[in-house]
């Protein structure tokens, strides 16, 4: 099936708990990812919640093979990714990219920004970097000369931009954002949001948005996953979750956002 | 009653050459929440550190006054105001891992300021310690006190850190961005908890953030900052009713709201942004004649 973007079944992934390791031998394992399961089709932007140590960022790491699965099976595209060594991923990475949480740590300070964006394309045995810098550039909606400009001269959200036209310059079919705009003020937020909404209609990526701020995926989503503890505790539609939240650890998250807005009670 | 803290005229520098706080006006009562608002770079957290005496070297004072309980700080010789600012205020810092010491276990950590600088002895600041653990609603505070900070989760390093600013009974507390790093149902919690607190101890509050979610919960009152200017000085009630800047209303505009999913959410627009810089430029002007 093509129009897949992956199929997740029963994914488990365990970590050694080094706090539980007994002088000798080996730690106990403890399991982050519980047996999930779900789809992405292609063009959905699907929005991944849960509080922090629900395995949120692990099940994106494991996606994009950064983890290797205990258990279980990830298709991508119809591939098997699951277990493949790194030199058999490494021609298929350049379909699937990430954009990080903290764009400061993630660029690195010594490179322009042309090159921090050509690397990835270099990378991959592109040619012709300079027009292709310079397009990921106009799709994010920073200036040309912006590509002479180190990562310090820049703002929050401008970094962030440069993030996401390091992932969208290889034209890869999907992207994972892992909390990118939790960092950011809200007007550099709103900027970047308008920008992935633009993006993604009109590149037609395919986009799973971690975040634990439910304003921003309902705003983003179309449909989302809930984790709580490792498993997939709700998932559908974003309206309707929001309209009618079946578990209760949902309910307290949307609970807790607090509105902008000195009338609401806060139970 | 007089504030707690006032500051009049505040202008920071950067080694004389960049502003950085355009002549602040500032009050916080005893038992009052202020919110001090801005988009990074604003200088909110700056007025945190100059009060606490904690600005970064390359900072200077020009002029203005910092009263802290009716003394001015910048008149104060530099021993005395350090023993002041320490006895009657305290930071919860916005990184409750940063700032823990990890090499050291908890209690020490929060007794040391008593005992050092205080001058408690240490079984009554080793008390004191458990009792606000146990008042920030730690459980088992003997453990935590014995713990090292990785061992704990972030909520649980927040309350820690909010416990050891309650420690010395502060009558002033600066809260830079103390729940940007919890997720939403911990910041639920913790932004209770710090209420609650300082409601139980009628402690002066200063909130520094950039959430207006997180204002309309906590505070009562509310200072907009833009480029180190205050650009406005309003209550909660009024600011969320109708603000009184342009750029006040410009940021609630780009604050995201769950209830209104497909509402415009607008980037602070240039026309406002230009406006306020002409407003930066205007001061500068006025204070070079």
């Amino acid at each position: 099936m093509s129009d897949m973007i992956y199929r997740i079944r029963d994914l488990r992934l365990d970590f050694p708990d080094m706090t539980r390791k007994p002088l000798f031998g080996p730690a106990p394992r403890i399991e982050v990812l519980k047996g999930l399961g779900f789809d992405i089709p292609r063009g959905d932007v699907v929005g991944i919640v849960g509080s922090s140590g629900s395995g949120k960022s692990t099940l994106g790491r494991a996606m994009l093979r950064l983890l290797e699965p205990s258990h279980g099976s990830i298709l991508f595209e119809g591939r098997d990714i699951t277990h493949l060594p790194e030199s058999a991923l490494r021609p298929l990475r350049r379909k699937f990219q990430m954009i990080f949480q903290d764009p400061m740590s993630s660029l690195n300070p010594r490179l322009t920004v042309g090159t921090i964006i050509a690397g990835p394309l270099r990378l991959h045995g592109f040619d012709d970097l300079g027009r292709r810098v310079g397009r990921a550039l106009d799709h994010v909606g920073l200036p040309e000369a912006m590509r002479h400009r180190y990562p310090h001269e820049l703002s929050g959200g401008q970094r962030q931009r440069v993030g996401i036209a390091r992932a969208i310059a290889l034209e890869p079919d999907f992207i994972l954002a892992d909390e990118i705009v939790s960092g950011l003020d809200v007007s550099s937020q709103a900027q970047v949001l308008n920008l992935l909404e633009t993006l993604v209609r009109e590149l037609g990526l395919t986009l799973a948005f971690i975040s634990h701020d439910l304003s921003v995926i309902r705003r983003l989503c179309k449909r989302v996953i809930v984790l709580h503890r490792g498993e997939i505790v709700e998932t559908g539609d974003t309206a309707a979750v929001f309209r009618a939240p079946k578990a209760a650890c949902t309910r307290e998250l949307i609970e807790a956002i607090p509105l902008p807005d000195p009338n609401q009670t806060w139970a | 009653m007089s504030a707690f803290l006032t500051i009049e005229g505040l202008n920071v520098s950067l080694s004389g050459v960049l502003p950085i706080l355009r002549s602040v006006d500032l009050a916080v009562h005893a038992g009052e929440v202020r919110g001090l608002v801005g988009e990074s770079g604003a200088g909110k957290s700056m007025i945190g550190k100059a009060i606490l005496g904690t600005l970064p070297r390359a900072l200077r004072i020009e002029s203005g006054r910092i009263l802290l309980d009716g003394e001015d700080l910048q008149r104060m010789r530099p021993r005395d105001r350090r023993r002041l600012i320490g006895a009657k205020a305290a930071l919860i810092p916005q990184d409750p891992l940063t700032a823990l010491n990890p090499a050291r276990r908890i209690g020490p950590q929060i007794t040391d300021r008593l005992v050092d600088i205080l001058g408690w002895r240490r079984r009554a600041a080793l008390s004191r310690a458990l009792e606000l653990l146990d008042e920030v609603r730690i459980t088992d505070p003997e453990r935590v006190m014995r713990a090292y900070p990785h061992e704990l989760s972030g909520g649980m390093r927040q309350r820690i850190l909010i416990a050891s600013a309650f420690a010395a009974e502060p009558r002033l507390i600066v809260a830079d961005e103390p729940t940007t790093a919890l997720d939403v149902t911990v910041q639920k919690q913790i932004l209770r908890l710090i209420r609650d607190m300082q409601a139980r101890h009628g402690t002066a509050l200063l909130f520094v953030t950039h959430d207006l979610g997180v204002v309309s919960k906590i505070c009562q009152t509310l200072t907009v900052l833009y480029g180190g200017l205050v650009l406005e000085d309003t209550t909660i009630e009024e600011f969320f009713a109708a603000p009184g800047h342009p750029y006040s209303a410009a940021l609630l505009g780009a604050t995201p709201k769950y209830t209104d999913p497909h509402g415009s959410l607008t980037p602070v627009p240039q026309s406002v942004i230009d406006a306020a810089n002409a407003q930066l430029d205007a001061f500068d002007r006025a204070r070079r004649q």
